[in-house]
């Protein structure tokens, strides 16, 4: 929404490439809702999308407050999107607090939609505004429908017979109908899904149904002030298939299910509450039918303990966590490392440390993963850049973990987690299947023989005869599997851990470019959820002819084999991490690099302009 | 039975060497588990013998069946883990007063509140071993340790009632100079099914050593030990004529003889192990005006929680089907593009 002349369709509808719509209001207006069912519209509209929720850590802060406001973003467009875009086009208002908060995001010239029956004197006073927003000039520079959402609701709900406070609760339906009407949305799935969702309480589902078209009504209308029209964003070309919209969790609890089909084996999964990876095991709490029994566990050491014993016992062990649950298991983790037993954590890292800040996305779990633990205790950590492809990291999670005999930590974050894109889904049947093997013959036997190649040990589940041992953790002989104090024999098990953990470097595919040329001036490296806006940023200097490329680490520990060669390929290397420079720290201890942190840590992803400009200015300097 | 030959002692004996200090209380409760194991049937293979941290946790190295020593007081988390996975192993977890009370408190707590089967077997000696004497949660106020030069001034817990507090549906207390009737507590403590506890008291020669020798003597065993049997009056001393009476009411037990102000048999309380009133009376009688009571206090068995997870996942296959990944992905909004 940046030239100011544009296309229409045969409707009269501007047409435009992409739109970023923020949904702001109190924690309690129900714009996570609001959001989420514009999410599912758009994508069956066949737009690409990508999402931001960001919400107080607060349930019910204070009504009115700054610190309360929920907000919702969505970037969607006809070609590709890999962010939920830097600056709203669009921001929906619902009370003072949400323009306060959000406003200042907004570019001049920007939508900006208010529900003006929320600009009472006590909210303004609440949102720390001395004089009317709406009155004194605050919002000259941008476009602003100013509608009396609260009024108009309770219109619609009327006949439905609800009382004030339950009708005004419809009031993000009503703003969702307009924006529906504004972007050309179909009603139905929304409609279908109230229905759903109401099923008991049918006067409900009807009032807020009509809210909806109330909104929609109200567009299709009022005039609409001068700047302001109807927009349609056409169809996205993406890859022929079928698709779905999933968040990052929901991805990891999939792939997880489908990795106990691929293996044959049932999953056990020990957790315990913490956001922001609570919903994993919401998820998988409901797929009992798939295989997976789910615990809650009293707390974080006995949720990585119970699965470490499922393990033990010869099925897939597997647990989730934050920054401040993976403190609390790390000794647990050591445990699963000297027994040799395969686990598989996901952490779904946040802003701290300590309980810092739990809703807030942050990367800085990366040392805690590789190194977290008393004592060289390698394991393996993988770490997925986008919501989907947490699915297919999940399932390689467990066949390196069953493969390697090593716990394998999936580092995701609060960004990954709660975010959603549009998913090609896969067949099942399309998926490779994970190779089990359960030593079973006794001739010969000892808990620590290893794979000549793999190194890794056999595994031996209680219940198989003539097996019988005992592991734990004291250091084991290399040679008889026994407790052994041996100064020299811990010198070769710390080793032997060690390289059966690079070992699995050789199953990883090799580090590629992931846009642009494999040497040159600068490279661009990332991992996790940074993806969308190094790549973005990439693509924009690169059409502007700048020597910049993108690397994408996927493999954190061990790192890919061919990383070192390719990152010596480049002049300098500049490393964007949500956290204080802690994979740049990796990168110069490992292969001597110069690489040059670029850190933020508030809490928020990049924008694409913040990596833009650091590109830029990096390769000006040079000259 | 997959085993049709009975096993002996020996097939229940790892080729460790036991690495106990010599006239460590561990050794009795190690040969009791080793010669009971055969009369119950079990397998070796599906034993699991799985414990925490410290000298009671060595145990799993000499039983010659699958054994986990996992870290300091996690055993019955493990243990959950274990059962859950794999509900046909017969699981047992050993642990100490400091390992199961201390660190690994919490843990204790949820396994027995939740009703694991498996048997957990607590070895209190008052006294932290392995770390070389300090005091532990069970010591009493008072005693002098390396960490408390001039007394304990803690409060010890007891861990019988902790367990009872907990709700545990199976509560009982051993001594490791009866190995007979250790052997009768596993035995039961094994066809329970559900958490079954048994405090078992220890010496320690090294750092608490005649901790327990005024319940423990020969002297005094009788008059200081009462061992319950359910359905039978709760009688103790040399020749049986001391007993417990029950208040009227339940509110507290007074100790009564036979033939003395007028007692009879028909006075005395009759131990019934459904009676969580009357288990924790008895599990809190202290010399030197109470002996100290032994045997099972308590045993009200209801479901276990690993029945009941395999009942409700089986429940969820019986009213979902088997699940299918392909639909699983498919289910809700999807659409085809390109």
């Amino acid at each position: 929404m940046d030239t100011p002349v544009r296309p229409k369709d045969a409707d009269g509808r501007e047409i435009l490439d992409s739109v970023v719509i923020r949904f702001a209001g109190d924690s309690g207006d129900g714009m996570q809702l609001a959001g989420a069912q514009f999410t599912q519209t758009t994508a069956v509209a066949g737009n690409d999308l990508a999402t931001f929720p960001d919400f107080p850590a607060e349930i019910r802060a204070p009504a009115g407050t700054t610190f309360g406001v929920s907000g919702f973003q969505i970037h969607f467009a006809s070609h590709d999107v890999l962010t939920p875009g830097d600056d709203p086009d669009v921001l929906v208002a619902m009370n003072p607090a949400a323009l306060k908060v959000n406003l200042k995001d907004v570019p001049a010239g920007g939508l900006v939609i208010l529900n003006t029956g929320a600009f009472t004197a006590g909210n303004l006073k609440k949102a720390g505004y001395t004089k009317n927003p709406l009155e004194d000039g605050t919002l000259d520079a941008y476009r602003k429908l100013e509608i009396d959402v609260s009024k108009l609701t309770l219109a619609a709900v009327e006949p439905h017979g609800l009382g004030t406070k339950e009708g005004l609760r419809a009031k993000n339906l009503w703003t969702l109908g307009l924006l529906y009407w504004l972007f050309a949305r179909d009603r139905g799935p929304t409609v279908e899904w109230l229905r759903r969702k109401f099923a008991k309480r049918p006067d409900l589902a009807e009032a807020n149904i009509a809210a909806l078209n109330a909104g929609h009504v109200y567009g299709e209308t009022a005039e609409l002030p001068t700047g302001i029209s109807s927009y349609k964003i056409p169809k996205a070309d993406l890859p022929p298939g079928h698709y779905r919209n999933i968040t990052g969790n929901e991805a990891l609890a999939w792939g997880l299910t489908a990795a106990g089909k691929l293996s044959g084996l049932p999953v056990f999964y020990g957790s315990y509450p913490i956001t922001p990876a609570s919903s994993v095991l919401h998820s998988l709490a409901g797929l009992k039918h798939y295989g997976v029994t789910t615990f809650q566990a009293e707390d974080e050491i006995a949720a990585i303990c119970s699965a470490i014993g499922a393990a033990y016992a010869g099925i897939i062990g597997a647990t989730a966590t934050s920054g401040p649950g993976m403190a609390l298991k790390g000794e647990a983790l050591g445990l699963a490392i000297m027994t040799e037993l395969p686990l598989v954590i996901f952490d779904i890292q946040r802003a701290g440390p300590s309980t810092g800040m739990p809703t807030k996305t942050e990367q800085s779990d990366l040392f805690q993963a590789v190194w977290g633990r008393n004592a060289d205790a390698p394991l393996v950590v993988l770490a997925p850049a986008t919501p989907g492809e947490c699915f297919q990291m999940a399932i390689d999670a467990v066949r390196i973990a069953l493969k390697y005999m090593t716990p394998v930590i999936v580092l995701s974050d609060g960004f990954i987690a709660n975010g959603a894109e549009p998913w090609r889904i896969p067949e099942f049947a399309s998926l490779p299947p994970i190779d089990v093997k359960f030593r079973v013959d006794p001739e010969g036997f000892h808990p620590y023989l290893r794979d000549p190649v793999s190194l890794a040990r056999n595994w031996a589940k209680p219940g198989t005869p003539g097996l019988e041992h005992r592991i734990g953790g004291i250091e084991k002989s290399f040679d008889t599997g026994h407790i052994s104090y041996d100064s020299e024999n811990h010198h070769k098990m710390t080793k032997t851990r060690a390289a059966k953990i690079q070992n699995v470097a050789n199953d990883l595919p090799e580090q590629k470019v992931e846009l642009g040329n494999d040497s040159g001036e600068l490279a661009i490296v990332g991992w996790g959820s940074t993806y969308g806006s190094i790549n973005q940023a990439v693509r924009r200097c690169r059409k502007d002819g700048l020597d910049v490329s993108h690397i994408h680490i996927r493999h954190m520990w061990p790192l890919p084999r061919g990383l070192e060669k390719l990152l010596k390929n480049f002049r300098r290397v500049i490393v964007p991490e949500l956290n204080n420079g802690q994979l740049a720290r990796i990168l110069r201890a490992e292969y001597l690099v110069p690489a040059e942190p670029l850190d933020k840590i508030e809490g928020m992803p990049f924008r694409v302009a913040e990596i833009h400009k650091a590109i830029v200015d990096t390769l000006a300097a040079k000259t | 039975m997959d085993t049709p030959n009975k096993l002996s002692r020996k097939d229940f004996t790892s080729d460790q060497e036991v690495r106990w200090c010599p006239g460590c209380g561990d050794y009795a409760i190690l040969a009791a588990m080793q010669r009971t194991l055969p009369d119950l049937g079990v397998s070796r293979e599906k034993t699991v013998f799985v414990s925490g941290i410290g000298c009671s946790s060595r145990f799993p190295y000499y039983m010659n069946t699958y054994g986990f020593h996992t870290i300091h007081g996690r055993a019955p988390a493990f243990a959950t883990g274990v059962k859950l996975a794999n509900p046909e192993l017969d699981v047992w977890v050993v642990t100490g007063d400091g390992d199961g009370l201390s660190i690994g408190g919490n843990h204790f707590l949820h396994v027995l509140r939740r009703n694991v089967d498996l048997q957990l077997l607590m070895f209190n000696n008052r006294i932290y071993g392995l770390t070389k004497g300090q005091y532990s949660p069970t010591s009493l106020v008072g005693q002098k340790t390396p960490s408390t030069p001039f007394g304990s001034i803690d409060m010890p817990v007891n861990p019988c009632l902790v367990a009872l507090g907990a709700n545990a549906r199976f509560v009982a207390r051993g001594i490791d100079t009866s190995t007979s009737t250790l052997g009768e507590l596993f035995k039961v403590a094994h066809a329970h099914k559900g958490t079954s506890f048994i405090e078992i008291l220890q010496n320690c020669p090294v750092f608490n050593d005649g901790e327990w020798d005024n319940v423990a003597a020969r002297e005094v065993a009788s008059e200081h030990q009462l061992w319950v049997e359910h359905g039978k009056p709760l009688l103790f001393g040399k020749d049986k004529t001391k007993g417990l009476r029950l208040a009227p009411g339940g509110s507290h037990v007074d100790v009564v003889t036979i033939g003395e102000n007028g007692v009879s048999l028909a006075d005395v309380a009759v131990h019934d192990q459904t009676n969580r009133t009357l288990a924790f009376l008895l599990a809190n009688l202290f010399l030197p005006e109470f002996p100290m009571a032994f045997g099972v206090l308590y045993c009200n068995p209801v479901a276990s929680y690993d029945s009941a997870v395999a009942q409700q996942n089986a429940a969820a296959v019986e009213k979902l089907g088997t699940g299918d990944i392909d639909k699983l992905l498919r289910s809700g909004h999807t659409w085809n593009a390109g």
